[in-house]
């Protein structure tokens, strides 16, 4: 590891190590936050336990699901508009700004359409990712080297192929970093979806717990969630960035 | 030709300076030293080497922008530590200031260090005139080609009145042309400041031309391994290229040049 | 002049579609374009409106002030020195990929119900991206301009305001942007879940008396508010970036 992966380790251990104290010293009420240890062996208990087993399951099913609709949807979209330039010109400022729409606004409406199901949460998941997929998708397209292409009719390929065998490839760098992104947005939108209103996920049981003032379920539930979505993203980033130090020439 | 009053005067001494770097691999890399010279106040120096020899850690440390691993530098008489004043560097890289108009950007350095605005106004008036940038006083650099904007670098140096000057391939990034007409610039500059002047170029003949002295460096780690006095007059241009002993000099640096860069390619000279 | 034909022609495309999908799916599930202006309309005469507009008008200010004075400012300080802009990025990457809304209870915790747990929101949301743009800015600044501040012998704040800010305002505009958006969220997602006022309550409650003209009025109220500031920050942008 890097010297400054070291000092992040640090930084990190120290925070947690500084919290902790907080907490066990009174400086931090107990009807507050309750310490990192006592986090951590909440969430061992209720993973032993099997308590929310199905709320893990309901979430992580909904994710995967919101995922996989976006990178397909995103991708097979960012293809169409690459191959219509006109109608990408006109639809570039809506994907620019998409960003500064508060598309979440719009669960309630699913929740209304859909009731109170997965559904509903995906639906809202799915646009709150999918324009991360259409940009990867459409810079991967664009920035594949023209030469890359003269390479291919030079090389007499057919269409199909030189798609396959080149134009994936190439683009691949910034259609993974769609995905990566694509991913985030949709752990978030499922997250804060079942939080605001559902009847299962890891979401929902968070707020549960939260209304029930049972604590210790609530922040070993909360640590759940924290450990996933990082250790989720750390993964997605590394391979990210492996296929980006392709690009490096 | 050195400042004729004072001609053995030493405006900055250099001794037995290395400098390493720890890569991350944990070797260490030796990229100069060990490196003696004195530079004679008011004279033109210039340095080539191969790639890599360490020209521009030299300039660096030399500057003060960086510390020598071990060895003595030090400009008028005192240690540097830190930059010194009285030293302006011209870096290869463009340094203007992309948000500040070709004044405020030679401007610059006179106002963050206080001087007052009638003595900044008449300095810069001054050197925006001899770097002929009058007509662009107003405009950004964006608007300019790479040429005027090492003017503009220039003459943000040059209003602060160095007494040393050290340039690191400042017109590298020119063509061959634009070169040969900022190396006459470069002279007009050195005679109207009095300045000693350290340029860094990878180009012989512009060494050639220019200076009093060249000094030849080994590849990495980089020493002095020749120093050629061109004795030209002081009032001299671009056409000492047509003086007999240009040849020479030149010829004389290539063949030291050229033993070095080929051991840099594995190879070694016949 | 072409584009303001485009973008007129994909409001018209995107209203065209709306409607399409209305007809689909039948009156109980979106209500048509011109029922939701209708609507919107008559929302916009009420009071009851305009105090929830307030409340969260009140609420995103401060979140929007505290994301950008915060986030540059930290953006500034972690991204001068080499070692901890390398050591914070991922840090803060991790933090801005994590559903913050899980960190809602404790802020409540903290806070209470009020205006300021709302607050605590919106910078939560606002003020990492910030940090993230401006450090990686900072971090990006050519290195010629460091030496070069060197050089002139400048002292640490100098390069700080006249060097390092100068050259990084495109990036921190960018970041700023991004930052106003996500504050805003942040600001009515709250709302939606903990509080008694705001747009954000607004549209929940409505939810609960399937009032979706009401969901879908405020909603794209927002929308075309949050669209417009963004276009207006953006001619900000051009405008300041030579």
């Amino acid at each position: 590891m890097t010297r400054e992966g070291w000092i992040r380790l640090l930084v990190v251990a120290l925070f947690i190590a500084a919290l902790e104290a907080a907490c066990r010293g009174g400086l931090i009420p107990r009807t507050v936050l309750i310490a990192p240890s006592a986090m951590a062996d909440s969430l061992w208990h209720l993973l032993r336990s099997g308590e929310y087993a199905a709320d893990i399951i309901s979430t992580l099913r909904n994710v995967v699901a919101a995922s996989v609709l976006s990178v397909v949807l995103g991708f097979a979209l960012g293809v169409g508009l690459h191959a219509l330039p006109r109608l990408r010109r006109a639809v570039e400022p809506l994907l620019a700004s998409y960003y500064a729409i508060p598309t979440f606004m719009f669960y309630p409406v699913f929740i209304v359409v859909f009731g109170v199901s997965p559904r509903a949460i995906i639906a809202i998941a799915v646009l709150l990712s999918i324009v991360a997929m259409i940009a990867g998708t459409l810079t991967g397209l664009d920035r594949i080297p023209p030469v890359l292409r003269k390479t291919a009719q030079i090389l007499r390929m057919s269409a199909p192929t030189r798609a396959l065998l080149i134009d994936l490839p190439a683009a691949a760098p910034h259609l993974f970093t769609g995905i990566k992104l694509a991913f985030a947005y949709a752990f978030i939108g499922v997250i804060a979806s079942e939080f605001i209103l559902s009847g299962s996920g890891i979401g929902y049981a968070i707020a549960y717990a939260y209304n029930n003032f049972e604590n210790r379920k609530m922040y070993g539930l909360m640590l759940l969630v924290i450990v996933l979505a990082t250790a989720a993203n750390t993964v997605l980033d590394l391979i990210d960035r492996r296929l980006q130090a392709r690009l490096q020439r | 030709m050195t400042d004729p009053s004072r001609p053995d005067a030493v405006h900055a001494r250099l001794r037995g300076v290395t400098r390493s770097f720890d890569l991350a691999s944990g070797t260490k890399l030796d990229a100069l030293g060990p490196v003696d010279l004195d530079l004679h106040r008011g004279e033109f120096f210039a340095v080539v080497g191969p790639s890599g020899c360490g020209k521009s850690t030299l300039l660096d440390c030399l500057a003060g922008l960086a510390r020598p691993t071990q060895g003595d530098i030090s400009f008028e008489g005192r240690p540097v530590d830190g930059v010194p004043e009285g030293i302006g560097v011209v870096f290869q890289e463009d340094a203007s200031f992309a948000w500040l108009s070709v004044r405020d950007n030679v401007a610059f350095g006179l106002r963050r260090a206080g001087v007052d605005a009638a003595e900044i106004a008449r300095r810069v008036d001054y050197a925006i005139g001899f770097m002929g940038l009058r007509e662009f006083a107003h405009a950004h650099p964006a608007q300019l080609s790479g040429g005027m904007r090492q003017r503009v670098c220039i003459a943000r140096t040059l209003v602060l009145q160095p007494r040393l000057i050290l340039l690191d391939e400042p017109f590298g990034a020119l063509d061959q042309q634009t070169r040969l007409l900022m190396g006459d610039e470069l002279l007009r500059l050195w005679r109207e400041t009095k300045a000693t002047v350290l340029l860094i170029t990878h180009a012989l003949d512009e060494a050639a031309m220019l200076s009093d002295r060249v000094g030849v460096m080994s590849a990495r780690p980089g020493t002095f391994i020749d120093i050629v006095e061109t004795q030209w007059a002081r009032e001299r241009d671009s056409r000492v290229v047509s003086d007999p002993r240009f040849g020479g000099i030149t010829a004389r640096l290539w063949e030291k040049l050229r033993a070095e860069s080929l051991k840099i390619m594995g190879a070694s000279a016949p | 002049m072409k584009r303001i034909g485009d973008f007129i022609l994909l409001v018209l495309g995107i209203v065209i579609a709306w409607q399409a999908l209305h007809a689909w799916t039948g009156d109980g599930a979106l209500t048509s374009p011109f029922a939701t202006a209708q609507k919107l309309g008559a929302l916009v005469g009420t009071a009851e409106f305009w105090n929830n507009a307030e409340a969260t008008a009140r609420a995103f200010v401060f979140a929007v002030l505290i994301s950008l004075l915060g986030g540059i400012g930290l953006g500034v300080i972690l991204g001068l020195n080499r070692t901890s802009s390398i050591v914070s990025e991922p840090i803060l990457i991790a933090l801005y990929s994590l559903p913050k809304v899980t960190l809602y209870p404790l802020v409540l915790l903290c806070f209470g119900l009020g205006i300021s747990a709302k607050v605590a929101f919106g910078s939560m949301h606002g003020l990492i991206p910030v940090t993230i743009f401006t450090m990686k800015a900072i971090m990006q600044i050519k290195p010629v301009y460091w030496r070069t501040a060197h050089v002139l012998r400048l002292t640490p704040s100098q390069m700080a305001l006249t060097v390092a800010l100068p050259a990084v305002l495109p990036e921190v505009l960018s970041g700023a942007r991004l930052g106003f958006s996500l504050s805003l969220l942040g600001v009515l997602i709250g709302e939606m879940f903990a509080s008694q006022r705001g747009l954000g309550f607004l549209i929940m409650n409505a939810m609960g008396l399937g009032d979706i003209a009401t969901i879908m009025a405020v909603a794209v109220f927002l929308t075309v508010f949050a669209v417009a500031a963004n276009a207006l920050l953006l001619l900000l942008d051009r405008t300041v970036i030579r």
